[in-house]
């Protein structure tokens, strides 16, 4: 059985439709990528798995539950973990702050008015893993607005980390980077999904990331699912290069 | 090296607030004014933790003050001649009716939060503005006083001895400053702060953000009606005006001036903002176009308030 069922969702915003009768189903453990032109309905069909919007009709299964109408923090609870087109951090707290709140959040410590030092201590060492394994350990105490933009984004997946998530959601990772940042942010991406077999869904527009990382891909196309496919298949399809691909070359 | 700072700033503080009855006549004051500056920095600090600390702007505070001060003026004039007690029932009054108001306002945000702080803020002004029989109506509600606290084995006379009252608020203050330092410094408080940062990515850690802004809006509104009880008790009177909104802009103006982003700066707005009201008033009954234009300045020039300057010039 499959880790996230996604079926039939539609969402309109008044007259228009946005996303229209998708479908998805992934694996646990698998890399999935979502392409589509702008305007697909690619982040708005995100937005439906996180609990941002709710769906107009259809129904989302998570790990055989259904979650359509939940709460974000709920899903979360669950271990639905995501990160946004354009980066969310605490700006003017610390990488470590940043990083701890969400361990502790993750701990079930959110309500506590004071904390161990044995708790307090095991927070710690996870936010030190996290910032070594996001390669943030050089800049941890500045302030996260302070960094550069692939280290901010690299904070935030950190984050989403943290929560130790079953199912990752990010939203254009490599989204306005340069190529080494691209490149650190696959390799960490890649990393996560290889050494800890996280199940993540991607939503990218450069493609030599989507290839390099994704087992399958699904490709959206004015809020319908046009195809879905391995790369291979993906790249051979003649209505996939006709609507997207052909028009990107 | 920083943290170090702190801790000496915060010692310096304290030490200062400890023998201020002694030295304050030394510089023109007098003891009561130190408690006047001590309860409304409580009220300023009680507001900056939802204001500084979770990003959520009230200007209503001053109907939980004002229930405070109600609270424990009624009760002594009518149900039991005990200066505790009355605080105990001012202090739940606010608390009760901040937990029933807040679970009803919380979704709100931004402007529309504040507007609705105002309202329901204006709604017990007018009823102890116009409940003459029980209130006192514009008049205020007099005709009591604090009483001495008897601990058994000794009377604290604060009616008397103004210094023994001063160190009654200022036991109270540092309980409650204790109090909220620690939470902001507790996993809980922490997410606060992610609330303030960033609304949404703190609701997607899995932060149910409204219930958490309700947890510190009822705490904000518990030590803001502390101090209206105290506050009350400086008086030994109950003024409607001090339930009315322009009070509670009071509080905020205070929380600015001194610097919102410090967990001092309030204190600080609170000891400008008396101090220049003390001596201003008593050359002009404009005394507030000059707490205006020093607030102008100070928002214009240093938008993160005096503390906020110093705070600047010490960092590295």
């Amino acid at each position: 059985m499959s880790l996230l069922e996604v079926e039939n969702v539609s969402r309109h915003f008044g007259s228009l439709v946005a996303v229209e009768n998708v479908s998805m189903s992934v694996e646990a453990g698998e890399l999935r990528a979502v392409i589509g032109p702008n305007g697909a309905g690619k982040t708005t069909f995100f937005n439906l798995i996180s609990g941002f919007l709710e769906p107009t009709s259809g129904r989302i299964l998570f790990d055989n539950e259904d979650i359509t109408r939940l709460l974000p923090a709920r899903r979360v609870w669950r271990g639905i973990a995501r990160t946004f087109q354009v980066t969310e951090v605490f700006p003017e707290l610390s990488v470590r702050e940043n990083l701890r709140i969400a361990a502790e959040v993750a701990a079930g410590y959110r309500l506590r008015p004071w904390i161990s030092r044995e708790a307090d201590a095991e927070v710690s060492a996870r936010v030190t893993d996290l910032s070594d394994m996001g390669g943030l350990s050089d800049q941890e105490n500045r302030p996260v607005g302070e960094l550069s933009h692939g280290d901010q984004r690299a904070t935030e997946i950190m984050m989403a980390l943290a929560l130790r998530p079953r199912l990752l959601l990010l939203d254009e990772p490599t989204a306005g980077m340069g190529d080494q940042e691209t490149y650190n942010v696959t390799q960490l991406i890649r990393r996560l999904h290889r050494d800890h077999n996280l199940t993540i869904v991607l939503i990218e527009h450069d493609m030599r990331v989507v290839f390099h990382l994704a087992d399958r891909i699904m490709v959206l196309a004015e809020g319908a699912m046009l195809a879905e496919g391995t790369p291979q298949e993906i790249a051979a399809n003649e209505a996939v290069q006709a609507a997207y691909l052909g028009k990107a070359a | 090296m920083n943290a170090l700072n702190k801790r000496a700033a915060g010692l310096a503080i304290w030490l200062l607030l400890l023998g201020m009855p002694y030295w304050l006549d030394w510089v023109g004051g007098y003891t009561s004014l130190g408690s006047r500056v001590l309860v409304l920095a409580l009220a300023a600090m009680s507001l900056n933790f939802l204001l500084g600390f979770t990003g959520v702007l009230s200007f209503g505070h001053a109907a939980y003050f004002g229930l405070g001060v109600y609270g424990v003026g009624l009760t002594i004039k009518y149900l039991v001649s005990n200066t505790l007690i009355g605080m105990a029932v001012g202090v739940t009054a606010g608390t009760v009716a901040a937990a029933m108001i807040g679970a009803l306002i919380v979704r709100l945000r931004g402007i529309y939060f504040a507007m609705v702080t105002i309202a329901f803020g204006q709604v017990f002004y007018f009823i102890a503005y116009r409940w003459n029989s029980v209130t006192g109506g514009d008049d205020g509600l007099s005709g009591w006083q604090r009483l001495p606290i008897d601990l058994r084995f000794t009377t604290v006379d604060i009616l008397g001895n103004d210094k023994a009252f001063y160190y009654l608020v200022l036991v109270s203050f540092a309980v409650a400053v204790a109090i909220m330092a620690a939470l902001l410094r507790s996993p809980f408080g922490r997410t606060l702060l992610a609330i303030r940062e960033n609304e949404r990515r703190a609701r997607f850690l899995g932060i149910p953000v409204d219930r958490h802004i309700w947890l510190s809006w009822v705490i904000s509104c518990l030590f803001v009606s502390l101090a209206g009880t105290l506050y009350a008790l400086l008086n030994n009177f109950a003024d409607p005006h001090d339930l009315r909104w322009d009070q509670s802009g009071d509080f905020v103006i205070m929380a600015v001036l001194g610097g919102m982003r410090a967990f001092w700066g309030p204190l600080i707005g609170a000891a400008i903002f008396v101090v220049l009201q003390d001596y201003v008033s008593s050359e002009t009954t404009n005394w507030m176009s000059f707490i205006g234009l020093f607030f102008v300045l100070v928002v214009l020039f240093f938008p993160r308030g005096v503390l906020g300057i110093l705070q600047r010039r010490t960092a590295p």
